[in-house]
């Protein structure tokens, strides 16, 4: 019965001057969301909301589906839409959507009415009250309560009329695209696809880069990269996933340099590196999915000791949770379960037994003095052999 | 260059095989329930398939079932033997290095009330009569031993267990899994007294998802496949035709050439020995280790072969342990130059389980079980491509020691 939804969104209302470029990139976000589902669709603004007309046949389901994974919408209200015939068919129609909508009628509720077309020949309080009465009249069980209603019901007079009475929770956020372009370090780990997730919903188109070390890890653990990239690419839009073979630079710095530096040493390469694709794609910052203290590498000594080479912003929204807090966010975006596959990275196949805790930028320092002599060739190496994929 | 030595895996499929399998899919395609001609013809197919696999073990074709693969026909012949016959007994022996298709079943009719009884095998992986022998009691009802390991190659002492069994009680069942035998030994189950074998097509170059079980005819066992009727009310559904047909034809290949496969498979599998040895003594010994790397320990041979030589190995099976390298990170790197081989068995890749079961039961150093891997042949295998794999491995084994993991 549902042929149309109201967008509900928030922050972007307050944007001021601004606004319609918010507006417009939520619009082409829902349309890109509503591509793959089953349906025709019509997307547009009016009056300051957004509206999705859908042509008969539709998968509802589907597309509220959709709609969730789309940043920037607050509600989705799937909206009964009537003409305009007067006060008595207005009653006749929230009567047909109540009989419609639920199973039982036997609830307490509430009518909330506006009124922009100043025609209509009631204004909102009475019709708050008419159509009030008409539904007491028709279900006899159920009651007026303005302070705790079990149902609202919404109706909006405009050149056509719009009755809704459930509100679908969206994702919230900003619509990507409004906040510029990030690169994420993306591992197959738990943390980096979530830290990756909260950026893009802060309106951050997203690429990412991932560290190979074959054959220390195997095509498999690519694999399960590229399955992430596709979950997080369901929310943020396409991803350009970067893949970089790190062998050779890993087994240098193990070569070269102390045993219990590697972990952090070979941190800083991958910023580095990473900060170079960003330049490239016109990244203006780095996403990372550190945690304050779950590993010696990130430590707050080792964090800084990390971030010392970038010259750009490191992002880390994962900064302050605790390991479940992110584990949550996980399995609410669906990325647990691949995150959790026993495959290797290439950071724990080199880990020291007993690796720096406060490393100290000077000594770092030094001992990457000691990689001079093949480290620009094997970065140059490694920066033209990367593979870049765009995962949609 | 490409090398699969990965065929105790699965194998390609033969042009013989793909022939027959695509014409039982496009020309003859009928169901052999139906009662039209292409019925009739489908089922002239099905029969056929039977006789010739009935032929390879001199039994009669009324004794063999198709079945979609050898964990199929395991779980079937292990719970539909013991439920059909429980009323005789609650005790079933097995082996502690079957595959899971055998031990999950097993563990399955332990929550069921079932006794079982696992044997211990020695440091190449035989079990020793006497235990099976003290293992035997009134209750006992079925005994299933593998025939050859999947893992390292070793041949179990079928026929005299199959002795030891029928002289203890004549009815009690024998099931043996025969993956890894079938196609490369001749098995006669009426000599051995095996009431039971599985039969996988894919180890022999054959399709995946069809294999076969043999039951002998006086054999009490209960069907498990329940609906149609197909295959005598023993296991219904709709005949796999063309998974018969490329059965079948598979193992008509492989039993026409047997001696002369057999033959050029120990040949290929001495050369992989010899040449392991001869890598382990040479200059693949991992220097300066111990100094960047790992323990010092120069004690060690550098690679330690698992697999036997002689008529109690597998005539395709070589495994060996590369210490200081982990099995996983040489499979890889044997990968990059298009050398397929398989860790253990195929399932190291879970790290919460990085040591195979059977690697485990030969008492293992956790660093040999680690480092193992697993080469299997076919008849397909050239002596280049074994060559190819020890030169890499030549090369490979001094830089990966180099970076052990500590």
């Amino acid at each position: 019965m549902f042929q149309t939804f109201l967008i509900k969104y928030g922050e972007i209302a307050i944007k001021g001057k601004n606004r319609h470029l918010f507006e417009d990139a939520l619009v082409k976000q829902i349309c890109h969301a509503l591509k793959g589902v089953e349906g025709d669709f019509h997307v547009y603004k009016e009056q300051g909301r957004i509206y999705i007309d859908c042509e008969p046949g539709y998968d509802y389901d589907e597309t509220v589906e959709a709609l969730q994974k789309v940043f920037g919408i607050v509600g989705i209200c799937p909206v009964m839409k009537c003409e305009d015939g007067g006060v008595q068919k207005l009653g006749d129609d929230v009567v047909e959507f109540l009989r419609q909508t639920y199973d039982r009628h036997d609830q307490s509720f509430k009518v909330f009415t506006r009124r922009p077309k100043k025609s209509f020949p009631i204004d909102s309080m009475e019709a708050n009250a008419e159509l009030g009465g008409r539904i007491l009249e028709a279900f006899p069980d159920m009651r007026v309560d303005v302070h705790e209603p079990e149902l609202q019901l919404y109706v909006e007079i405009r050149d056509e009329i719009f009755i809704y009475s459930k509100v679908i929770p969206g994702p919230g956020g900003m619509p990507v695209g409004t906040n510029g372009r990030a690169m994420l370090l993306l591992s197959g780990g738990i943390d980096s696809p979530v830290a990756g997730y909260m950026i893009s919903k802060r309106g951050v188109c997203l690429d990412a880069v991932y560290f190979h070390a074959p054959p220390y890890t195997s095509e498999r653990a690519k694999q399960k990269v590229i399955d992430l990239a596709k979950i997080i690419a369901a929310y943020a839009g396409p991803i350009r996933l970067h893949v970089v073979n790190f062998t050779d630079i890993q087994l240098y710095i193990y070569d070269k340099c102390p045993h219990d530096e590697l972990t952090i040493i070979m941190r800083r390469y991958m910023m580095r590196i990473a900060e170079h694709f960003a330049d490239e794609t016109n990244s203006h910052a780095l996403v990372t999915g550190e945690s304050l203290g779950q590993v010696a590498s990130q430590t707050m000594q080792s964090l800084a000791a990390t971030n010392e080479v970038c010259t750009i912003p490191v992002f880390r929204p994962l900064i302050g949770f605790d390991k479940q807090e992110i584990v949550d966010i996980a399995q609410k975006i669906d990325t647990f379960e691949t995150s959790i596959l026993p495959f290797e990275d290439c950071c724990t196949i080199f880990v020291a037994k007993h690796p720096v805790t406060k490393p100290n930028v000077n000594i770092i320092k030094r001992s990457e003095t000691k990689l001079a002599e093949k480290i620009d060739e094997l970065m140059r190496t490694a920066l033209e052999t990367t593979e870049v994929l765009l995962i949609e | 260059m490409e090398a699969y030595l990965d065929n105790s895996a699965t194998t390609r499929c033969t042009e013989g095989v793909r022939d027959v399998v695509v014409r039982a899919m496009t020309e003859d395609y009928g169901n052999p329930s139906s009662q039209h001609g292409k019925g009739v013809e489908a089922e002239r197919i099905l029969r056929e398939a039977r006789e010739t696999l009935a032929a390879t073990l001199k039994v009669s074709e009324k004794e063999i079932y198709f079945t979609s693969g050898a964990t199929e026909s395991n779980n079937w012949a292990i719970i539909g033997a013991a439920m059909a016959n429980r009323r005789a007994g609650m005790h079933l022996i097995t082996t502690a290095i079957e595959h899971a298709a055998v031990l999950e079943p097993m563990a399955y009719l332990e929550k069921q009330g079932f006794r079982v009884t696992y044997l211990p095998v020695d440091a190449k992986g035989h079990i020793n009569l006497r235990d099976l022998e003290e293992a035997l009691c009134e209750e006992t009802i079925l005994v299933s031993i593998m025939y050859v390991n999947n893992e390292i190659g070793t041949i179990e002492p079928i026929a005299e267990a199959g002795k030891l069994i029928k002289a203890h009680n004549p009815r009690t069942l024998f099931h043996v899994d025969a993956v890894q035998a079938y196609g490369k030994l001749e098995i006669r189950p009426k000599k051995l007294g095996v009431d039971l074998l599985s039969v996988s097509a894919h180890k022999i170059h054959g399709p995946k998802g069809v294999g076969f079980l043999y039951v002998n005819e006086k054999t009490k066992l209960q069907p498990m496949m329940l609906g149609g009727g197909q295959q005598k009310g023993m296991r219904s559904g709709t005949d796999n035709v063309p998974g018969a047909a490329g059965l079948a034809e598979a193992a008509r290949e492989a039993y026409t050439q047997l001696g002369q496969s057999t033959e050029q498979l120990l040949k290929l599998k001495k050369r992989m020995i010899d040449g392991l040895k001869t890598l382990s003594k040479s200059d693949a010994e991992p220097v300066k280790r111990g100094e960047t790397a790992g323990k010092p320990d120069a004690q060690k041979p550098c690679i330690v072969i698992h697999s036997e030589e002689g008529d109690k190995s597998a005539p395709h099976i070589v495994s060996a342990a590369f210490p200081g390298v982990r099995s996983e990170v040489l499979l890889h790197a044997l990968e990059e130059r298009g050398i397929y081989v398989s860790a253990g068995s195929a399932c190291t890749t879970n790290k919460k389980v990085p040591v195979s079961g059977v690697l485990k039961e030969l008492h293992l150093p956790k660093e040999l079980a680690e480092s193992t891997l697993r080469f299997s042949f076919s008849r397909f295998t050239t002596e280049e491509e074994i060559d190819y794999c020890l030169e890499a491995l030549c090369e490979l084994l001094p830089v990966l020691a180099r970076y052990a993991r500590h």
